[in-house]
């Protein structure tokens, strides 16, 4: 058992490694940009200052917190549907609709009692989420269209409902730019403040319940069962009368369940109201969390908080080292790319390669693809 | 030989392909063992055995996909080394394989030219010399064919005929046709023979691979029978017959593994009834009705691809058939699913267990449960009971004997015969009234053939009726109570298993059963083109 | 009695109307908007018809336009010349042409040696070559936002005679087929050679043969390896031209995520085009008029009860138009369209032992 979980973490480690060492590569080929010097040290401050900024403090550890945890919870709606061999990419989409959801009931119901106006807000971004995630699902089951590509546009296609929501219905009158009202008691409380600016929300439990919960019904019911089975070998699934449609639509339903949560969370906890212009690129981390947690739930706990922490201790990184919060970015990147491409860790930490897990786990994703339903 | 009198003058010259000591060997098996094949200019070669024989393990090394560990091979008495498909092409060999390497979009003269392109210049292809091409050929050969046409809407037996204008195209001298009748009716098949026949006289050498005897009786020159990898024997068609080579081709001996007993078979249990599938416009069962008593093992012999596959789909669920009946007991199941069928105690042993039988990626105790985790006691409500998974993995394992360190190690890691004692273990433990085997021992080291064989027939004695579908020969006749034989969609007779001879199955199998003097058409329904 | 008071045949015939006038008056920035699509589809093309499954074209082509805006602005600094006659062209501009297309060829290299040799999934490796090259433009975007290094300006837009764009009835249709920067001009040319290339030529045959048959083409003596490597490299050599065309032909500025999904609106132009050259580019001139309407119905609304109607919908189902044009394609044309049957499955060789 302590042999296996070795193995599961050899290659996310080793993937890890190597992105540090390409992101140092790039962090001194562009130092002459960030800080008008070619400085040979500077992936050394960078990286000590990431970790400063999100672990050398109290502050530091609530931001983490802060930060991962819509990364968790989206992840996990990555990871799921992974199981089931579905590929998940339109987290943002259902994050932007179960937070104008949330910010729309929340702001209608901001002077009712706190009790009442918190849960109903909170579920009813989750069921909006549902219900975006319900859309590609279904169109996979009974269309076939693939759920690449519709998720992506029903990203593209939240951002707009989202514009028009907030310049228009939702638009908090007398405010100075395009915003929805404030959400008032429908606000999670903040459960620990060290330094004003560094709330930690009743929200950051969420993720680990769900998680929890994730691994619960993957792990422990039939409906689980089935939904993994769906993913590792549709033919014995069918053998053993499971129904895939069935599976495909629930499964993006609780994953936009999940993602739907993660945005009420954020408007809820962190920011009180909604712009017209928010953007998140947390549907693209997640897709990072889920991989490196090597999908299982707990995986994408550690993935998430690693993650988290990357972004917490990002303002410290430009601030202290000068390089632009967007280095995190490129370091999840080429993470991800040495995930995939997990034959060159393999190669260099000469890791044996593994018995499962990775890229022939997911290999019923893309050969649903291509067009004929019949495939 | 060569020098025979009785033999065409033809074959005197030198032989146009000479394969001397072929040895392949694969991990666990001698594929081919130094095998001598002598084939001359303006020949029709038969090449007979079963499956896994080796046949297709040698043709393989003469087209250069496969490299022989011993053994050299002569093309007009010249020693050559075959690096690739291309290699072999430009020698002048070609091969047609059992399963078309066709492209069904493409068109007749696309599907021609692939590989060996007319061009017109630099970049184009000259599509109409091509056509012009093919349609001399084709005319050269007795047939006029259309080189626009799409190959995917042709029938199989003028996709035959694509194939082997490919060879031509390419001016090859030995064409290589590997099973070319599997998929023809008769009356194809005839004409498919007048071609070839043509192309043996214009100083073509064919090399027929087949299982079927009357086929290879009416068209050789000559006769090669090969059994498990290696040649048992040569024959002149005029000097030999159906019984003869039947012997060759399956031997006499049947390897028993254990002693089934006497059956006491009770009401019929399961009925089948003019069950028909159609796939892609052909018929791949036809007809077909048959039933299983209880208390006794029903076997189907026949060589693989004669509807087997789709005949044991529909009996266990997974496929829905075009016409007929399919009755377990009382129930009618013709249409159910197959979660229906296992509800209702019928449970298969399938052929292909990475597919339906077990998930490679899933622990054992996973796999045991996979028909039956969603009632109790493996589950309450949605709630998976992991204690009672566990506990049966435990005692299946004991029971049926599986080796393995634990239960919790995932499928993939077991060998093939721990495997299919884990399917076993889910399929047999519970009250059946039908059980279908399908390929049971395939992959099977031999210890754990006979703990196989011995469940089955215990199964058997407490009053499950069971249908045992296998292209072991031996395995049928050691096992079965009686015995029904497919060829072409059909079943074609149904024999006692207690009188029941090895030539005798072996020649059903070859030859569907038909007389040596009836025409090609007589008694075999046609089947769509 | 005027037609057009009928009531709902009126409406759809003002409808109508009112489109022909916005394509008619707005013909060039529709070609031009056609161009980054086509040349995203065309890339798709070329590698799913050798059975490549391709979703980072996006990414490619983000790749593609940060690369040719960047190799073109150290161009131009390093050799400054006047713009030429030919499109405004300078050496710089040229310089970072051809670095955005050698660009799309590296990124696809990359793809192509995920998938094919690997054998990684092709929708993940896809995906990753999106989320990398958006990590790593974003991130130079802001260094140089910080750091603003003088830009190669763009290349012009020709322009045609006055006596072919004031004809008649046919005026706008030169304008908009000569009224371009290279890009898009080239590009009717392109998608022409490619269908004829892709249909009638030694490669073609080969091309489509591995992604429909590969062990066909194996058996035949085909490279399908070979083949698909090729191809996905060629198909990079669009994806790069269509990066260019954000930075370089259209625009002249480089900013964060500025394909904005162009490159997955590309693969349903694919689709719904039926893996054509000809069909994907038609299908993108109709993405590429759903978007236009969109600015068209702000800025030039119809008059009348359709003008009432059309600008009572919010300009956000304009500009979210293209993506529920493609999810409704994709749906609706998917089930039935066939796609080379061996698209997206990794092929393995059979090993010659």
């Amino acid at each position: 058992m302590i042999a296996r979980l070795r193995a599961q973490l050899l290659v996310p480690a080793g993937a890890i490694v190597l992105a540090l060492i390409v992101g140092a590569v790039i962090i001194i080929v562009t130092s002459p940009l960030a800080v008008q010097k070619l400085d040979l040290s500077l992936p050394l401050a960078t990286y000590w200052a990431l970790v400063q900024g999100s672990l050398g403090s109290i502050d530091g550890i609530v931001d983490t917190l802060r930060a991962a945890s819509p990364l968790i919870l989206v992840g996990l709606a990555v990871a799921l549907p992974f199981k089931a061999g579905l590929f998940n990419i339109g987290g943002q989409g259902q994050f932007l609709i179960g937070a104008v959801t949330a910010a729309w009931v929340g702001a209608a119901l901001s002077g009712a009692s706190p009790f009442v106006a918190l849960p109903v807000a909170v579920l009813a971004g989750m069921l909006a989420g549902a219900a975006y995630g319900f859309i590609p699902g279904w169109l996979k089951a009974y269309t076939g269209a693939h759920e690449v590509v519709t998720t992506i546009m029903l990203n593209y296609i939240a951002m707009q409902i989202v514009s028009y929501l907030i310049q228009g219905p939702l638009k908090a009158p007398g405010a100075s730019f395009a915003r929805s009202a404030d959400v008032g008691n429908s606000a999670l409380p903040v459960i620990f403040q060290q330094t004003a600016g560094h709330p930690a929300h009743l929200g950051i439990i969420f993720p680990y319940i769900a998680a929890v919960l994730v691994w619960w019904l993957l792990y422990r019911t039939t409906i689980g069962f089935e939904i993994r089975t769906a993913g590792a070998n549709p033919d014995a699934a069918r053998y053993a009368g499971m129904r895939p449609r069935f599976l495909i639509v629930l499964t993006m339903v609780i994953a936009g369940l999940l993602v739907g949560l993660a945005g009420a969370g954020e408007i809820l906890g962190v920011q009180g109201y909604m712009v017209a212009g928010y953007s998140t690129n947390v549907g693209f981390d997640a897709i990072t969390v889920a991989l490196l947690g090597r999908t299982h739930p707990f995986g994408v706990v550690l993935a998430g908080l690693l993650l988290g922490a990357m972004r917490a201790g990002a303002p410290l990184m430009q601030i202290s080292a000068g390089i632009p919060v967007q280095m995190v970015d490129v370091l999840q990147g080429v993470i991800l790319f040495f995930l995939t491409a997990d034959i060159v860790v393999r190669w260099v930490f000469r890791i044996r390669a593994a018995g499962s897990g990775g890229p022939e786990k997911l290999a019923t994703v893309s050969a649903s693809s291509g067009g004929s339903t019949a495939k | 030989m060569l020098t025979d009198p009785a033999l065409p003058a033809a074959a005197v010259l030198a032989p146009a392909l000479e394969m001397r000591g072929i040895t392949k060997r694969y991990p666990g098996v001698v594929a081919n063992d130094n095998i001598d094949l002598t084939i001359a200019p303006g020949e029709i070669h038969a090449l007979l055995g079963e499956n896994g024989a080796g046949k297709s393990t040698l043709m393989n090394v003469l087209y250069g996909l496969a490299r022989p560990d011993e053994g050299e091979i002569l093309l007009d008495g010249q020693p050559v080394n075959i690096a690739g498909p291309s290699d072999a092409i430009a020698r002048g060999i070609s091969m047609v394989h059992q399963h078309f390497m066709l492209v069904p979009v493409f068109s007749v003269a696309d599907n021609i030219l692939l590989g060996a392109e007319t061009m017109a210049n630099r970049i184009f292809l000259d599509r109409n010399e091509a056509r012009r091409r093919i349609r001399e050929l084709g005319a050269r050969f007795g047939f006029e064919i259309d080189p626009d046409e799409q190959v995917g809407r042709l029938s199989v037996g003028w996709q035959q005929r694509v194939e082997i204008l490919k060879a031509l195209y390419r001016e090859a001298r030995i064409l290589v046709l590997d099973e070319p009748t599997a998929t023809l009716t008769p009356q194809e098949t005839k004409e498919i023979f007048v071609v070839l026949r043509r192309l043996r006289d214009q100083g073509h050498s064919i090399i027929f691979i087949s299982h079927k005897l009357y086929e290879v009786l009416e068209i050789a020159d000559r006769i090669t029978v090969i059994r498990r990898g290696a040649v048992v024997g040569q024959r002149i068609p005029s000097e030999t017959n159906e019984d003869d080579l039947a012997t060759l081709m399956v031997g006499r001996e049947v390897q028993l593994t254990v002693d089934r007993g006497e059956s006491h078979p009770a009401a019929p249990m399961l009925r089948v009834e003019g069950l028909t599938v159609k796939d892609r416009g052909r018929d791949v069962v036809s007809d077909v009705s048959f039933e299983v008593r209880a208390g006794e093992i029903f076997g189907i012999a026949g060589v693989a691809g004669n509807g087997q596959d789709e005949l044991v789909e529909v009996v266990s669920g997974l496929r829905r058939p075009t016409a007929g009946k399919v009755t377990v007991g009382d129930d009618d199941l013709t249409m159910a699913g197959t979660r229906v069928h296992h509800q209702r105690g019928v449970s298969l042993v399938p052929a292909d267990r990475n597919r339906y039988g077990l998930v490679m990626s899933y622990p054992l105790t996973d796999n045991l449960v996979l028909t039956e985790y969603y009632a109790p006691p493996y589950s309450h409500g949605i709630l998976r009971d992991d204690a009672a998974i566990r506990n049966r993995a435990i005692e299946a394992i004991k029971e049926f004997d599986i080796r393995t360190p634990s239960p919790d190690v995932t499928a993939g890691t077991l060998s093939g015969g721990n495997q299919q004692k884990v399917v076993i273990a889910r399929e047999f433990d519970r009250p059946l009234r039908l059980l279908v085997l399908d390929q049971p021992t395939r992959g099977v080291d031999v210890g754990s053939v006979e703990f196989i064989h011995k469940e089955a027939i215990k199964k058997r004695d407490a009053g499950t009726a069971v249908l045992l579908v296998s292209a072991e020969l031996d395995e049928v006749l050691e096992m079965s109570d009686r015995i029904g034989v497919m060829y072409r969609g059909h079943l074609v007779k149904i024999i006692d298993g207690r009188t029941a001879n090895k030539e005798a199955v072996g020649l059903l199998m070859a030859t569907g059963g038909r007389e040596a003097a009836a025409t090609p058409d007589a008694p075999h329904q046609e089947v769509g083109a | 009695m005027n037609l057009l008071d009928i009531p709902v045949l009126g409406l759809a015939l003002q409808l109508l109307g009112y489109l022909v006038t916005v394509c008619t008056q707005n013909g060039t920035i529709i070609l031009a908007l056609t161009a980054p699509l086509a040349f995203g589809a065309l890339c798709g093309v070329m590698c799913e018809r050798s059975g490549v499954v391709n979703i980072g074209i996006e990414g490619t082509m983000l790749a593609a336009a940060f690369v040719g805006w960047f190799v073109a602005s150290i161009a131009s600094q390093a050799m400054p010349a006047d713009p030429s006659p030919f499109f405004g062209a300078t050496p710089g501009l040229v310089i970072g042409l051809l670095a955005a297309i050698v660009c799309g060829m590296l990124v696809s290299a990359i793809l192509a040696w995920l998938a094919v040799t690997l054998r990684a999934d092709q929708i993940i490796a896809g995906t990753i070559i999106n989320i990398v090259a958006a990590g790593i433009t974003g991130y130079f975007d802001v260094l140089f936002s910080t750091n603003p290094i003088p830009t190669a300006g763009k290349f012009e837009a020709f322009v045609p005679p006055s006596f072919l764009t004031d004809l008649p009835v046919v005026g706008w249709l030169f304008s908009a087929l000569l009224n371009q920067g290279p890009i898009t001009m080239s590009l009717i040319v392109v998608v022409i050679v490619m269908e004829v290339l892709l249909f009638r030529s030694r490669w073609g045959l080969r091309t489509r043969a591995v992604g429909e048959h590969p062990k066909a083409a194996e058996t035949v003596g085909i490279s399908v390896i070979r083949l698909r490597y090729q191809n996905v490299i060629l198909g990079g050599v669009f994806a790069g031209l269509a990066g260019a065309w954000f930075t370089i032909d259209f625009g002249n500025s480089f900013v964060g995520g500025m394909t904005g999904g162009r490159g997955f609106i590309a693969l349903a132009a694919l689709i719904f085009g039926r893996w054509r050259p000809v069909g994907a580019f038609l299908a993108s001139l109709l993405f590429a008029t759903s978007i236009a309407l969109g600015t068209a119905i702000r800025t030039t609304p119809p008059t009348g009860q359709l003008g009432t109607i059309l600008g009572a919908i919010p300009e956000q189902f304009f500009a979210a138009l293209p993506y529920i044009v493609t999810i409704v394609v994709l749906a609706g044309v998917v089930g039935r369209s066939v796609a080379p049957a061996a698209d997206g499955q990794p092929y393995e060789r059979e090993s010659v032992s």
